[in-house]
């Protein structure tokens, strides 16, 4: 099927691209970009009003396939992500077992080429069994297809161990994706560490667990010359340990989560479990500093970090119950709503953070629309007013802090490789 | 009872409305003042012949305790039975929560009983949030975690209020584990409202981060808290607390921060001392503190129950509809 995609603005940061031209696909691929194009056998989508845009990346997505299927799959998440304007994901290591070899991701390929319906990109672990211990075999795993290595949920506390991932990642050609935590320093807390955690008498996580362990390991990365990505910035102190490192040419990009712009830990006063996220929503002063960071660069990505749990794990104290939100769905729609809602940034720095920044990091060839390559292309309706509700989540798992919420914009159409897999909010 | 019946006024013209007693944080200051000139009238019952009025008779409440409590159970099983309501006393060690039955389920079992209000103490904070919202039954907090102890406080300030007349104004001093202590958090809310000048006193490690922004005045200095207070609330010192940080020892506590005669003799002659009990004598007070003249501890143990007398009819009679 041929298809035209008719009458919106194209947003390509990678090209520096914003105007109104038409994209003509056939045979998956792009074959034309340009003004009031015509193409007879084509499906027209009618993208009047809308913006387009190189196929979204999330570059932080928990799927929880193989060994959690009860909160999601690979095939729940892809659609879940499909949902959100996501062509691309990049799904964690954190899966039981973890995605500690080139034949466990060999057989999550088996389950990714049957069941996902958006491109999905495994990140290994660096260790094995995410254990902080044993170095993966990172080459063996490159080769497989890993885009990066990570044992998000874990920060690997051996200084020397981390030393030598990022040089094995780095000779591997991929980055290394850093979840930043002392362990120590966070003294089993359950929130941010503040005037909020002490009226509501819950364990407080210190800013510095994150900061010094960003410190610590970009003067790592610096040390072995490698690419390193710090995953869901939360507080300002991390913003600043970051910006000065850029400033002196280490290879360090950095993500933040929308829930670390939008939300902050008054949000947890009510106990509500889905609040509850590692790291902790911060205060209204790291909120700032997270929007003047993405404004400036200093912060490159905007990732979901969509982490499943069942209703059953979540309705639980608050001291039990554990750490982490779903987003793929609300991770664009609450972007649009606050940073470009409150003109935070221009369209062309949000779509970067979606497009050509984390294709950038993880060397894809995708996050830009160019003719002759495979059509990944999201079509934004930045004016469409919607609520997050349970009901309208394709996500396996509902533990969303932004249902109730009102949005402005979100991804209405959306082709992964050519193939129309969303028209007007509707899997096809 | 100077005081109390000074707020018939404005504590006759509201009407309690809510369904359960969580914290003292949201309550309003006529909120407080309607419990406590309630309170006022079930303490008159304690003292009768006979001790039992029948406000709640054929209503049934539970105590639901995940941490044991000989105390403030026993206080509102005898709240409960004086006002003629059936009690049920249900104990779940903490440790066996994990793999056995979840909060939200032992709630609303409970609630399949045609249960009117339950107590529940529970060690993580916020669990009887998480349960009000998930039953129609009345939810009374008897301590969560750090959070809040609403009751303890109510029945601190009615005794204070008692002794001296008024809150307003008073100087009234918190000493001890204030990080860990959901006695403190309900006292602050609590004072603050009512109009009181509060100071909390501790060792540096154990004041928690922002606590100055409930509007209380900090401080590690022990005089500073003792001179010119009105009345002193002593916390209880628990050293068998797992916080991984520095903790003094027991008799460095007691040098330091100890109540003891000598420490009070600088301070108003007339000083109230309160504690929520059970004391540990000689570390955090000594004996003759404890049993001295100042000491109202035995009189908030009388109190409590008029108190949670008055907390469980208020909420035991609140309509329906609020349900």
């Amino acid at each position: 099927m041929n298809y035209l995609i008719k009458g919106g603005t194209i947003i390509d940061p990678s090209g520096d691209i914003n105007e109104a031209l038409d994209i003509f696909i056939s045979g998956g691929k792009i074959s034309d970009i340009g003004r009031s194009l015509q193409a007879k056998d084509a499906k027209v989508i009618d993208s009047g009003g809308m913006i387009v845009t190189p196929g979204l990346i999330d570059m932080h997505v928990h799927l929880r396939e193989p060994g959690r299927e009860d909160e999601e799959t690979v095939l729940t998440g892809t659609r879940a992500a499909a949902k959100g304007g996501f062509s691309t994901i990049v799904c964690m290591p954190n899966t039981e077992p973890a995605l500690d070899s080139a034949e466990i991701l060999a057989k999550l390929k088996t389950i990714i080429t049957k069941d996902a319906v958006v491109n999905v990109l495994p990140s290994g672990a660096i260790t094995i069994g995410r254990l902080g211990k044993e170095l993966a075999d990172i080459k063996a795993m490159a080769k497989e297809g890993a885009v990066a290595v990570s044992d998000d949920g874990s920060s690997v506390e051996d200084e020397n161990l981390m030393l030598k991932a990022l040089k094995s990642a780095k000779s591997a050609g991929i980055v290394l994706i850093d979840h930043c935590e002392d362990v120590v320093l966070a003294n089993k807390g359950v929130m941010n560490k503040g005037f909020v955690s002490t009226k509501m008498g819950l364990r407080g996580i210190s800013r510095e667990s994150e900061w010094k362990r960003v410190e610590r390991d970009i003067a790592l990365a610096e040390k072995a010359g490698a690419k390193i990505h710090i995953a869901h910035v939360s507080c300002k102190e991390s913003v600043d340990v970051i910006g000065k490192a850029k400033k002196r040419g280490v290879l360090v990009t950095a993500e933040t989560a929308p829930h670390y712009f939008a939300l902050t830990d008054e949000c947890c006063v009510t106990y509500d479990t889905n609040t509850k996220i590692n790291p902790p929503l911060r205060t209204a002063e790291d909120v700032a500093a997270i929007k003047k960071a993405l404004a400036e660069g200093i912060i490159d990505v905007i990732a979901s970090d969509h982490a499943p749990h069942t209703d059953s794990e979540k309705d639980v104290e608050f001291d039990h119950a554990p750490f982490g939100k779903i987003g793929l769905e609300s991770s664009l729609g609450v972007s649009i709503t606050e940073l470009i809602g409150n003109k935070v940034l221009t369209w062309k720095q949000l779509i970067e953070k979606f497009t050509t920044n984390p294709a950038r990091i993880l060397g894809l060839k995708n996050g830009m629309l160019k003719k002759g390559t495979p059509a990944n292309i999201t079509v934004i309706d930045p004016k469409r007013k919607y609520m997050i509700t349970q009901d309208s989540l394709e996500s396996k798992s509902k533990n969303s802090p932004f249902i109730g919420w009102q949005l402005t914009g979100r991804a209405v159409h959306l082709f992964v490789s050519g193939k129309l897999i969303m028209l007007d909010e509707k899997i096809l | 009872m100077k005081g109390l019946n000074n707020m018939a006024g404005a504590a006759g013209k509201l009407q309690w409305t809510r369904k359960d007693l969580l914290g003292l944080e949201h309550l309003s200051k006529e909120e407080i003042e309607l419990i406590l000139y309630t309170a006022a009238s079930f303490k008159e019952v304690t003292t009768r012949r006979i001790k039992k009025v029948p406000a709640l008779r054929g209503k049934t409440v539970v105590n639901l305790f995940y941490e044991p409590s000989t105390r403030t159970r026993t206080s509102f099983e005898l709240a409960a039975k004086r006002l003629s309501a059936d009690v049920v006393n249900i104990e779940i060690e903490a440790s066996s929560v994990k793999k056995g039955e979840t909060l939200i389920d032992t709630g609303r079992n409970i609630e399949a009983l045609k249960i009117d209000i339950i107590v529940v103490r529970h060690n993580c904070s916020g669990a009887p949030n998480i349960l009000a919202r998930s039953v129609k039954s009345s939810v009374v907090n008897a301590g969560d975690g750090w959070h809040e102890h609403p009751t303890q406080a109510l029945l601190d300030m009615f005794t204070l209020k008692s002794k001296l007349g008024r809150i307003e104004g008073q100087n009234v001093s918190i000493i001890g584990d204030i990080a860990h202590s959901r006695v403190a958090r309900s006292n602050i809310w609590g004072l603050t409202k009512l109009g009181a000048k509060v100071t909390v006193c501790a060792p540096k490690m154990l004041i928690p981060e922002g606590i100055e922004k409930m509007g209380v005045k900090v401080t590690s200095d022990i005089k500073e808290a003792l001179t010119g207070a009105d009345a002193i609330n002593v916390l209880r010192m628990q050293f068998e607390r797992d916080t991984g940080g520095a903790f003094p020892t027991r008799m460095e506590y007691f040098k330091q921060y100890g109540i003891t005669k000598e420490k009070l003799a600088g301070c108003k002659p007339d000083i109230v001392v309160m504690h929520p009990g059970p004391i540990n004598r000689g570390i955090e007070m000594s004996s003759d503190v404890a049993d001295g003249k100042n000491s109202v501890i035995l009189e908030q143990v009388t109190n409590g129950i008029a108190v949670r007398m008055a907390v469980l009819y208020l909420v035991g009679l609140v309509k329906e509809g609020a349900r």
